[in-house]
């Protein structure tokens, strides 16, 4: 194993649902699962990488010293992280700078989210030089029109169907009955999709990712630390990449929450674009290729969006997601099983949350602790997932 | 900037600025006085080429018509800060590419023309409509909101007719 690798020596979440309680109960009981997990002791931590939530008032932009506190000051480093949906990601690559560096061996890293009910709307006030406040304002922008937008183009360059939409809910919905920590449980048939509400035309209510409370947390540790700890590190799964890489100047998608892309008038759009630019840099960094991968967990915000991600992680060409899907490619038992955990469509989204519990499922299944959803055999997965301003990651575990 | 329009109803932009309403509206985005590059909403500062150090963007119109890049229709009403018309009333948005500029900019389609009217590649061309209206200081006043509207041949033929 490279000496660049991080062992992840725990995960711990708590379930996701929609109770509305402090944020920080349910990231308490994430920290205290991943310690237990992880077989060390809060004492034992040195570095805490809280990733942040906007919605919670002051604790939640200083999620690191929030939890550091709460679980009782012992003295460790901290750090707080937002990057909208990759905040979880941002979070790991700060804890795993730190230890990479030498500066500490065993980190925490920790995100936990209490979310309002309905859609995300910006922050309050009148706000006319806020651009996320007057796509509302003027447009009507919602999350869920940019996510539309995506799945159009599917259907009018690709032939997708509102069928191929709701085999992904279908298949993830299959996936994620068995998941303990999942928030929606209920296996979908196709009709149950088409027959919920159109919400932002062609995507249905079913098409769409729900806003949930949550929380997860992972202890990582350096290479030189779990083999003192465990003797052997075989079977135990490392970090071989986190890419959190922002765009390269013009980018030609329209993005949320942007009024209008960059301007190809001068300078050509590169070779790749965002979100293949994220999963690319993870395949680099951990000298591994999409073949490599034995599953992924993408950020299926809307099912359509599942789609887009096959590609972007090179699962299959531009324009062959919908025949990869109906393979049976991307289920579990398939070549290579896609939110084995069931995904933001059983999970819902609980920011801060999201990209460590994407890790925190790769884990399990790495280890075969995957009960009722196991990728049979698994030995490494990406993970991939964007927010609003540039943010996203992609993180490459394998055993 | 405000325009009178018939029945003393006062029309202003609903954010200066960033359009014209004029019978042949147009967005007014800024351009780099060094590379050239173009963005939308206008703003001043740093060019956004990372090729280049300007801090000088100059307001320029931006093409009146585009093609469709996607499109969607919102089924309910969006939350605040848009001020939904109560019975809510569905509407289509669509994000049009601007040939010359190279950029695409996403705004709403005219009330009545739905989703089921739009195709991606489509001729599109911009308009103003009633974002929402409001009595301010005694006025009647019509806050007005950039819109793109299937274009009409000669709009169409300008653009080259690409699809
Ligand atoms: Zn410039």
């Amino acid at each position: 194993m490279s000496d660049r690798d991080l062992v992840v020596l725990g995960v711990g979440m708590h379930p996701w649902g929609k109770w509305g309680r402090d944020f920080t109960e349910y990231g308490m009981v994430a920290a205290r699962a991943a310690l237990k997990d992880a077989g060390i002791e809060w004492k034992d931590v040195e570095y805490v990488a809280g990733a942040d939530t906007i919605r919670n008032g002051y604790p939640g932009f200083i999620a690191g010293s929030t939890f550091a506190q709460k679980l009782g000051w012992n003295g460790a480093s901290i750090s707080s992280n937002y990057a909208a949906c990759a905040s979880g990601a941002h979070s790991l690559q700060a804890a795993r700078a730190s230890i990479l560096a030498g500066f500490c061996d065993v980190a925490m890293v920790i995100g936990a989210d209490t979310t309002p009910k309905g859609f995300f709307a910006p922050v309050g006030g009148e706000r006319k030089t806020d651009p996320d406040w007057l796509r509302f304002h003027l447009l009507g922008a919602t999350n869920p029109v940019y996510f539309a937008m995506f799945a159009r183009r599917r259907m009018d360059l690709y032939g997708a169907t509102s069928e191929d939409f709701a085999r992904v809910k279908v298949k993830n919905s299959r996936h994620g009955l068995n998941n303990p920590y999942a928030r929606f449980r209920k296996e979908n048939a196709i009709e149950d999709v088409l027959n919920s509400p159109i919400v932002s035309d062609p995507l249905r209510l079913l098409d769409i990712c729900a806003t949930s409370d949550g929380a997860a947390a992972m202890i990582v540790t350096s290479r030189a630390y779990a083999e003192r700890k465990l003797g052997s590190l075989n079977g135990v799964p490392r970090i071989r990449a986190v890419s959190t890489v922002t765009p390269t100047y013009p980018q030609t998608i329209l993005e949320l929450p942007d009024f209008a892309t960059d301007s190809t008038a001068v300078v050509s759009p590169p070779a790749r674009g965002f979100k293949d630019s994220l999963c690319w840099a993870a395949y680099e960094e951990a000298g591994m290729s999409p073949s490599d991968m034995n599953m992924a967990e993408v950020y299926d915000l809307s099912t359509a969006l599942e789609l887009d991600w096959y590609e972007h992680l090179g699962l299959c060409a531009p324009g062959e997601a919908e025949g990869l899907l109906r393979s049976g490619a991307t289920a579990i038992g398939g070549r290579v099983p896609v939110n084995p955990s069931g995904g933001l469509s059983c999970f819902g989204e609980a920011i801060p949350a999201q990209a460590i519990a994407q890790v925190c499922e790769l884990t399990w299944q790495l280890r075969g602790q995957a009960q009722g959803r196991q990728v049979e055999g698994a030995k490494a997965g990406i993970t991939a997932n964007q927010g609003l301003f540039g943010n996203g990651s992609s993180v490459i575990v394998s055993v | 900037m405000s325009v009178s329009a018939a029945g003393g109803v006062t029309r202003v932009p609903a954010v200066e600025g960033w359009y014209t309403l004029d019978h042949e509206p147009h967005l007014i985005g800024c351009r780099c006085a060094a590379c050239g590059t173009y963005v939308f909403p206008p703003r001043s500062g740093a060019c956004p080429n990372p090729n280049c150090d300007s801090e000088e963007l100059v307001a320029t119109p931006l093409s009146r018509v585009g093609t469709v890049w996607s499109y969607t229709e919102n089924q309910y009403a969006p939350p605040a800060p848009y001020r939904a018309a109560e019975p809510f009333e569905p509407y289509a948005l669509a994000a049009v590419q601007l040939e010359k500029e190279g950029i695409i900019v996403l705004g709403q389609v005219p009330k009545g023309i739905m989703a089921a009217d739009l195709k991606v590649g489509m001729p599109m061309q911009l308009e103003t409509d009633v974002l929402y209206r409001e009595v301010v200081d005694g006025v009647d006043t019509e806050f007005m909101v950039y819109v793109w509207a299937p274009a009409g041949p000669s709009a169409a033929e300008s653009i080259g007719g690409r699809s």
